[in-house]
């Protein structure tokens, strides 16, 4: 049972990744006044575990790694002397009248937490064997990529001597180096698409380096093991994905490692009954990183999973101002607001999903393309004389999103992204 | 010859021709990827990242990485050298862990110990 009054504070920022430091360093420094809710013990986020490099270079013009992206955010975020609770578990938002309430769950118990704004900042999961389809048992030694970093870097904890890596994604990739490196062997990365889901510099500093092989084309269709995996078999499928009779193999190993994807992790959106666009597979946005829900923000991977933290950091700045605003000058979801138009065929994905022009904060737009294409161009219509962006790209391709920032203010009246040559 | 620059996450898809030192590199976006061409000719190198053991309960590795890049070839021996390390003292990030290791430092790219927050 909630045992005291609810503390009162401007802004809720629930998540302790990226996103959610930017967001309450940003909040703050709009004058608004600020708790960070983290369900861990420590601060940072999935970068905890991250500790290979590839971070930075846009935020801190510098090679950093996961770990010191966050140490620097979290060293900033303390000197600011915002308020902050850990080990403490968002369980309930219920809005009510103007304000929400938030009930976390910890150790200490239950809390209350009243807001007038609540920056939504949880992240992102992994896929997990529940979503892939394979035959046999499901023994002990099947696990996500994350899960495996969690274990190596975190705890120091090697989980398989010997492995099968099925899917492409970068956390595989750069688990299928560590695990090397570490004196695990890495067999091979099994995917069953004909292109790697991961960047090109992982294939190469991760599977080339290592002499690791990339089988394309080709998945893990059964599980061997009773009481831990003890084989699995591969086989190569044809374009739709069906097994090519006759391409069978099993290989010895004691673990496959899932490196699928990632999904937003929609629980909290959930709780509110955001919509979620079926695309990104995260709440509806407007440019002002506010969700169909007045006065609830998102940012960073709970919106749509980022390769990059540094674009993470950035729309928790914006989450965090557009927080702070509307504490200052409460407003409620503009239904005039103008809806993105794209085509799905040629953009996997785009966002915010809608434009308000009677809100102040500048348009940043995140795009992913459907395909590898090279050479095309691509268009942003805000309804001004001249586009509000037109770039021809040398090549784009669905791993590596892009981002757009767009200045000039615009009517508005046409949000529309198009893919042309 | 084809290969991918690995400084930034752009990897750009470099073109190489020639030989030695007279090479052209085609497809870099900015000149650190000629520069890459170059030296992964050469004498390739790489940054090294990983953890080494600590005393402390509740951090039990501390994140670590070279501060400059050592022969690709001399990975797994550098390794080896890292994973002999126990961190005992506090640090953060930055601290020297192991130094000369192959012409660089190993340093902490995280906190552990009575700074760890
Ligand atoms: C296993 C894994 C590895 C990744 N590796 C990379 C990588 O190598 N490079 C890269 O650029 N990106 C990587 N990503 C993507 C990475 O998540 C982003 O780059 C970035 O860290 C996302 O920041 P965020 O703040 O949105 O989310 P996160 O860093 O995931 O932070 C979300 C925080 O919210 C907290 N939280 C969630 N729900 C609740 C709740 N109900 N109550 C309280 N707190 C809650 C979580 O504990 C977490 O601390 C990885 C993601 C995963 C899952
Ligand atoms: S050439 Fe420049 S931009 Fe391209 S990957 Fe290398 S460092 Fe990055």
């Amino acid at each position: 049972m909630p045992n005291s009054a609810a503390e009162k504070y401007d802004v809720l920022v629930l998540g302790a990744g990226p996103g959610g430091l930017a967001a309450a360093v940003s909040a703050h420094e709009n004058g608004a006044r600020v708790l960070l809710v983290e369900r861990e013990r420590k601060l940072g986020g999935i970068l905890k575990q991250c500790v290979h490099d590839g971070f930075g270079l846009m935020r801190f013009k510098e090679r950093l790694t996961g770990t010191e992206y966050a140490q620097r955010e979290i060293d900033r975020f303390h000197a600011l002397n915002i308020d902050v609770v850990t080990e403490s578990f968002v369980v309930d938002i219920q809005p009510t009248d103007g304000t929400y309430l938030v009930t976390t769950q910890s150790a200490a118990g239950m809390c209350r937490y009243e807001c007038k704004a609540i920056i939504l900042a949880c992240g992102c999961r992994e896929r997990t064997s529940r979503q892939v389809f394979i035959h046999g048992d499901r023994p002990a030694g099947i696990f996500s990529a994350g899960t495996a970093q969690y274990f190596v870097n975190i705890q120091g904890k090697m989980p398989t001597k010997k492995c099968v890596i099925l899917g492409s994604g970068d956390i595989g990739l750069i688990m299928a180096r560590r695990l090397t490196l570490e004196g695990a062997e890495v067999v091979g990365v099994y995917e069953i698409k004909d292109a790697p889901a991961g960047l090109s510099r992982n294939i190469s500093q991760c599977l080339n380096d290592f002499d690791i092989p990339l089988h394309l084309s080709t998945t893990v269709t059964e599980v061997f093991g009773q009481e831990r995996v003890e084989a699995v078999a591969v086989e190569q499928v044809d374009k739709n994905f069906q097994p090519i009779p006759g391409t069978r193999q099993v290989i010895d190993c004691d673990a496959l490692i899932l490196s699928v994807g990632l999904l937003p992790e929609i629980e909290l959106p959930n709780m509110l009954a955001l919509p979620i666009d079926p695309a990104t597979k995260g709440p509806v946005v407007d440019q002002t990183m506010m969700t169909k829900a007045a006065g609830v923000f998102a940012c960073g991977n709970v919106l749509h999973v980022n390769d990059l933290a540094d674009w993470v950091s950035v729309s928790g700045e914006a989450a965090g101002r557009s927080a702070a605003a509307y504490c200052t000058a409460p407003r409620t979801w503009n239904d005039n607001a103008t809806a993105l138009q794209y085509e799905r065929g040629d953009f996997l994905y785009a966002l915010p999903q809608y434009f308000d022009p009677t809100a102040s904060e500048p348009l940043t737009l995140y795009f992913r393309s459907r395909e590898d294409v090279a050479g095309k161009r691509v268009t942003l219509d805000l309804g001004g004389e001249k586009a509000a962006f037109s770039k021809k790209y040398r090549r784009l391709i669905p791993s590596e999103m892009e981002a757009v920032t767009v200045k000039e203010a615009a009517s508005g009246t046409v949000y529309q992204l198009t893919m042309h040559n | 010859m084809e290969m991918i620059c690995i400084v930034c996450p752009n990897g750009c898809r470099l073109e190489v021709t020639g030989t030695g030192d007279d090479i052209t590199v085609t497809g870099a976006l900015c000149p650190k990827g000629v520069d890459f061409a170059h030296t992964e000719l050469t004498a390739p190198l790489r940054s090294l990242t990983s953890t080494v053991a600590t005393a402390f309960p509740l951090v039990p590795r501390l994140p670590v990485k070279t501060r400059g890049e050592i022969p690709k070839g001399k990975m797994h021996e550098a390794m080896a050298q890292i994973r002999a390390v126990r961190v005992t003292k506090p640090v953060k990030v930055g601290d020297v862990i192991l130094a000369d290791v192959f012409g660089t430092d190993i340093i902490a790219t995280g906190n552990a110990g009575e700074v760890a927050a």
